[in-house]
């Protein structure tokens, strides 16, 4: 190495030695635990891992989750867009306050946030007398594991689009409301191109943070194999059966999604960075 | 002229009123998003501790198997937010000043724990670190256990931590920049002398603020670590676990005892790592 950088950086031994130990510890905590989904799960052949796939049960968990996440996202993406653009293009009280109720979510334990919707929503909850009155099922079923869902998933599209709306500041809306433009049209036209980058990548983490949630969701689903069941909880099923293959099998899938996931955020985060909010996740 | 300037302060008060529309509409959905998803339910936990009455909520809060949890889910938090702290350091440190082949694909590694389902991740560690893995099994050869005691809730912890040191740390080493080092070099300082005078210094905001971030997270994780605990009550049971176990026992007063210790103690965490971090932001724009 020349000279000019020695003072700057490493000799070229150290460089090398801190670039194994960092690969090292990588492959050690994740790429091991990794590959060991995708060992595991073709370990009895390609035969077995279909079989584990088109088992009824897992089937039904793969429709659930997709569901679940079908449902929860759009309404976390419409909500979080909302509360970008109050936050961003309106000044009011509590402006501080509301971006911090934004952020709870991401530090309550994920069983907490079941719980709290149980009380809300068991049969000895809040809800639960005039719920069972009116024949409403909402713990034990389909639109609890949508609210548990819901609340893991809450600040992922808010928290991106904030401080990028922020960045971009008014200016070109306010030039197309003096134009004569209404509000839809300069959030079509003018705000939506200017985010579409960012909103992307924060939907992508909620989507993929909605079908792998297992903590929130377990607590409120009640494990009824077959119906509310998601995938994460199915895996947990089959693993506590010992039915070790199967459980890799439908384990496989989600990492499949993880790799994915990561795939299209490294995509965006290289390619359109300039769209995105400069904070890492 | 300071009269004048005085309503137009930073309280943001004198300030014109946005032109733009929908704020009504936004902020209506907004607030009601929150309301039912957050606020209802954060009142319903508060309500139903306080209904227990202290006796009992301190009965149950703070039994000897709920302590013997925190303690786990704390001190098992705290260890992996340490060994993070280092590693994710060195990471991050890679990452920003070494160019060599394969550096991208590392990176958006970094991020799989945030992209890997905690229950995927949870039985993809006990497969590696059990003593039939591919690690454990090397390791239980020096008599060493890594899974199905509180050594395996650290790993998991370590696993779900790792990304929050690394992506706080990354952005502040990229902008740090070279010039503060070169002007250390010339000044005669060596490499080893450098890092801990002058580049450690500057980014150990961000370091501490990854730390915490780590450990908030490891303190209410679940799914990646039931698998790999053991879940052996005054052992190897986190608290988070001990809530689920309440549950199941329909014991829903002593879940909600304890889930309101959880949920205060995270919510004076993420207070505090909100403090730290608009003190750091002021003292680095003053």
């Amino acid at each position: 190495m020349s000279a000019k950088n020695k003072a700057t950086s490493e000799g070229l031994v150290t460089r090398t030695l801190l670039i194994l130990a960092a690969v090292a510890y990588i492959a050690l905590i994740l790429l091991l635990p990794l590959a060991s989904v995708f060992s595991e799960a073709f370990a009895h052949g390609l035969a077995a891992f279909k079989a584990a796939i088109v088992d009824p049960d897992a089937l039904a968990a793969i429709k659930l989750t997709l569901t679940v996440a079908a449902i929860s996202v759009p309404i976390n993406m419409v909500c979080g867009v909302a509360a970008a653009w109050a936050i961003t293009k309106h000044d009011f009280r509590g402006k501080d306050f509301l971006i911090s109720l934004i952020d709870v979510p991401f530090s309550i334990s994920p069983v907490v946030a079941g719980l709290m919707y149980l009380l809300l929503f068991g049969a000895q909850g809040w809800f639960g007398d005039w719920l069972t009155e009116h024949n409403i099922q909402i713990a034990f079923a389909k639109p609890g594991i949508v609210l548990a869902t819901l609340i893991v998933t809450l600040p992922f599209v808010a928290r991106e689009l904030i401080p990028l709306m922020q960045a971009q500041g008014r200016e070109e809306e306010e030039a197309a409301l003096t134009l004569g433009a209404p509000g839809w049209r300069i959030f079509l036209w003018v705000t939506l191109p200017n985010i579409r980058w960012g909103l992307l990548y924060g939907v992508l983490l909620t989507n993929a943070r909605a079908m792998g949630e297992f903590g929130a969701v377990s607590v409120i689903s009640g494990h009824i194999r077959g119906e509310t069941d998601t995938m994460p909880l199915q895996v947990e099923v089959l693993y506590n059966e010992y039915n070790f293959a199967a459980a890799f099998s439908v384990a496989s899938l989600l990492a499949g999604l993880a790799l994915v996931t990561l795939a299209v955020k490294s995509f965006l985060e290289w390619r359109h960075s300039d769209q995105l909010a400069a904070s890492g996740h | 002229m300071a009269t004048v300037s005085l309503p137009l302060s930073r309280t943001g008060r004198g300030r014109r009123k946005s032109p733009l529309p929908g704020l009504s509409l936004t902020l209506g959905i907004t607030i009601t998003w929150l309301t039912i998803l957050l606020l209802l339910p954060l009142v319903a936990l508060f309500l139903k501790s306080v209904t227990l009455g202290p006796t009992h909520f301190v009965d149950a809060a703070f039994s000897r198997r709920a302590i013997a949890s925190y303690e786990l889910s704390f001190g098992a938090a705290l260890a992996a937010a340490a060994v993070n702290a280092v590693f994710g350091l060195l990471v991050a440190w890679v990452l920003v000043r070494y160019r060599f082949p394969g550096r991208r694909l590392l990176s958006a590694l970094v991020d799989l724990p945030f992209a890997l389902p905690t229950a995927v991740a949870g039985i993809a560690l006990t497969a590696v670190y059990a003593n039939t893995g591919w690690v454990g099994k090397p390791a239980s050869a020096f008599g060493l256990a890594l899974a199905y005691n509180p050594v395996g809730v650290v790993i998991a912890l370590t696993f779900i931590g790792l990304p929050f040191v690394v992506r706080t740390v990354e952005p502040v080493l990229t902008d740090l920049g070279k010039g503060i080092e070169e002007a250390a070099a010339t000044l005669g300082a060596g490499r080893w002398t450098i890092f801990r005078r002058v580049v450690l210094p500057e980014i150990l905001p961000a370091l501490i603020t990854g730390f915490a971030l780590a450990f908030a997270r490891g303190v209410g994780e679940y799914g990646s670590v039931i698998f790999i605990a053991g879940n052996m009550p005054f052992k190897s049971e986190i608290a988070p676990l001990l809530i689920v176990t309440k549950l199941e026992e329909y014991d829903y007063a002593g879940a909600t005892a304890i889930a309101t210790v959880l949920l205060l103690s995270s919510l004076a965490l993420l207070l505090l790592i909100n403090a730290y971090q608009g003190r750091e932001l002021r003292r680095r724009s003053a």
